[in-house]
């Protein structure tokens, strides 16, 4: 009994492709990716952490709402909706802004969403996806029900949904994966396990040593992948998607990562429960080093190309958030607009009460 | 006497708890060595140690589970539940459960348990984080539900939920946690949970409200002051159970009501009220009882809150209102 305990127990190993210094660590895996589509994976991480940059910045100054910064999760972020086709479908939690925007959400909208404004929430029809989830896990079972959606119409596509290592914890991740397991549902279940769920880390979170184990009881398939490597997350969300609109089933990827910054910008200070030297040690893990090295070594990638990238990521920014700013203030009378189809006829008189408090 | 905000209020009553009950348990997602999200829970771990005030996994459920098992083996947990948004999640913990054990037991059980949650608007947070949910606690018989208005009284009702047999869910305010100070003792008191409590005298109309509201209300009353009009304002501090006693009283004597909450309009305390208060004193009224309150959308998106919020303006239109029915 005492092997099988341990068999159990050893079952789940990282996957990686590159390792820290950009080195090719597994040649098999290395994702079939043409030099163009490598390029295109590196401008878009580069260009998301100058986005999370400015959107700290402009979140302090006031000119953003609520933000939950991303440095750090790009390679485990832009890895897995790379590998995604335009149609499927993505159930994203509310530090999955970078997905949404790389799946052709405006930026302008996604900085609507952090101002409170529902018109970040709008998303163009290309966009087969809902806006980021609060509650944690109720994602989880929605996508279940999408992917079954899918599955029910003959499509070939996946949906796919993000939490963090804290999200396991919730009764509703058990009976997402399940669900989604029980009807082979084409699902790709996606935990960013930055070590921390806010303050509280993965170790006081639950006895599993991985997240990925979770799908053993749940009968999916299930991966443990290093999340700081962009084409391991990439080839691990590939082979998940394969598998899926091919009708056997979803699968679990934990990706191990870190972010950099705080929770989000309300207030979290993060020297409360996490090292220096902790700290330290992940940003040696930083995606975008290695990925950048990896791609040096190809002779793929410039110092020319990273600024080029990184002006053009603070001129979409600037633009973006005036628009924003332009949008006009949403009020009372919108929301009551939003609540039915057809407005009864106590909220039709409510409407009229703030039609006359909000033109004066 | 120490001046207190709300929220160092709310940490010392669950400190002297911590300290006069050994059986008393403080947890929740974030509540140990990071004090909480909003440092609720400061220090305590470190003055109580992990094994009285620790972290949970991430799971409302859970802890509402973890709350009513603890209390089976003679403990008196204090959860805490981040947002009062993410109740949805501990909802069958705390009406399908807690609610019930005494009743379903024939009180051979009891839930000594108070669930304390951030909750209220104003302070421009993402969705499911502002909610005013009180109402759907209220329509559970069974569990008690406190929202204190100042740290004097946080302070005293916290110690007696805690030492209430009962489930109490207890709501802060987040508005009122830093927004002002107040004079609070150091030792351990009580207030008294249901029971209101009159925070103005006045005697032409008579404010009702509880939370941020009763600020609102204390503001409306002194601008109408100004205009001749005197209004008694007051603080249910408990929604449910409902001190009738002494609203009634105060109906009485200046014969005209407004309702003031932060929640929307349909359903809710307000409406619940009002019901009681004119099947026992219609022939008090002067004037049919008026209502301000949110409109009955799903709670703002954080760019209209300030116009959906109610506010003491709404409060005096409404008592003109009343006034000259």
């Amino acid at each position: 009994m005492k092997q099988v305990l341990e068999n159990i127990e050893n079952q789940f190993e990282m996957f990686q492709v590159l390792d820290e210094d950009g080195k090719v660590v597994n040649k098999d895996d290395l994702p079939d990716l043409s030099d163009d589509e490598l390029k295109e994976l590196m401008r878009r991480m580069v260009y998301t952490r100058i986005l999370d940059q400015r959107s700290i910045a402009l979140n302090r100054q006031g000119r953003l709402g609520f933000y939950a910064p991303t440095a750090g999760q790009e390679a485990s972020q832009l890895g897995s909706q790379f590998a995604l086709e335009q149609d499927d479908f993505i159930l994203p939690g509310y530090r999955d802004v970078p997905q949404l925007i790389w799946q052709g959400l405006p930026l302008y909208q996604a900085f609507l969403f952090s101002k409170g404004h529902f018109h970040g929430n709008q998303f163009p029809d290309e966009v087969r996806a809902l806006s980021p989830q609060i509650i944690i896990g109720a994602q989880y079972v929605q996508t279940a029900g999408v992917a079954l959606g899918l599955k029910k119409r003959g499509k070939k596509n996946v949906a796919i949904t993000y939490t963090g290592d804290g999200g396991t914890s919730q009764g509703d991740f058990y009976e997402g994966i399940n669900n989604a397991g029980a009807f082979k549902a084409p699902a790709i279940f996606v935990v960013q396990n930055n070590r921390f769920a806010i303050s509280v880390p993965v170790e006081k979170q639950t006895n599993a040593k991985t997240l990925a184990q979770k799908a053993v009881a749940a009968g999916i398939e299930g991966i443990q992948v290093d999340g700081m490597d962009v084409l391991a997350v990439y080839a691990a969300t590939k082979f998940a998607r394969e598998r899926a609109v091919a009708g056997e089933g979803p699968t679990l990827i934990e990706t191990l990562t870190y972010r950099f910054g705080p929770h989000t910008m309300s207030g979290d200070d993060p020297t409360r429960y996490r090292t220096e030297d902790m700290d330290k040690e992940w940003e040696k893990k930083d995606p975008l080093v290695r990925f950048r090295k990896y791609l040096e070594g190809k002779k793929l990638w410039t110092e020319e190309d990273e600024n080029k990238v990184i002006e053009e990521a603070k001129e979409d920014i600037k633009k973006a958030i005036k628009q924003a700013e332009q949008q006009p203030k949403q009020k009372v009378t919108d929301l009551i607009n939003h609540m039915y189809e057809e407005l009864p006829t106590h909220l039709q008189e409510q409407k009229e009460i703030y039609e006359a408090k909000e033109s004066k | 006497m120490a001046q207190m905000t709300m929220i160092q209020a709310i940490t010392d009553a669950m400190r002297v708890e911590l300290k006069n009950d050994e059986n008393v348990l403080v947890f929740g997602e974030d509540v140990g060595q990071n004090g909480g999200v909003f440092r609720a829970t400061e220090g305590l771990q470190d003055e109580f140690g992990e094994d009285r005030v620790f972290d949970t996994p991430l799971a409302e459920s859970g802890i509402g589970g973890l709350a009513i098992g603890l209390a089976m083996e003679g403990f008196r947990p204090v959860p805490e539940i981040q947002f009062f948004g993410f109740v949805f999640e501990v909802m069958d913990s705390i009406s399908g459960q807690m609610a019930r054990l005494r009743y379903r037991s024939g009180g051979h059980y009891n839930a000594p348990i108070t669930v304390r949650a951030p909750f209220g608007g104003g302070v421009h947070t993402p969705e499911l984080h502002a909610d005013s949910l009180e109402g759907l606690i209220a329509q559970q018989p069974g569990v008690k539900v406190v929202i204190p208005s100042t740290p004097y009284e946080a302070k005293g009702l916290l110690i007696s939920a805690i030492r209430d047999n009962d489930p109490v869910v207890f709501l802060e305010h987040m508005k009122l946690y830093r927004s002002f100070r107040g004079e609070v003792p150091e030792d351990a008191y009580t207030v008294e949970i249901g029971k209101a409590d009159v925070k103005r005298e006045g005697s032409d109309v008579t404010l009702l409200a509880y939370g941020a509201m009763v600020h609102s209300s204390l503001k409306a009353a002194e601008e109408l002051e100004k205009d001749g009009i005197s209004a008694e304002v007051i603080d249910l501090r408990t929604v449910s159970p409902v001190d009738y006693e002494t609203i009634l009283e105060s109906v009485k004597k200046t014969n005209r009501v407004v309702f003031v909450q932060e929640a929307q309009r349909q359903a809710g305390i307000a409406g619940q009220v009002i019901s009681e208060v004119q099947e026992r004193a219609i022939l008090h009224l002067e004037a049919p009882i008026l209502r301000v309150t949110a409109p009955d959308t799903v709670y703002a998106f954080s760019d209209a809150e300030e116009v959906w919020l109610p506010d003491h303006k709404d409060i005096i239109e409404r008592v003109n209102e009343v006034i000259n029915f």
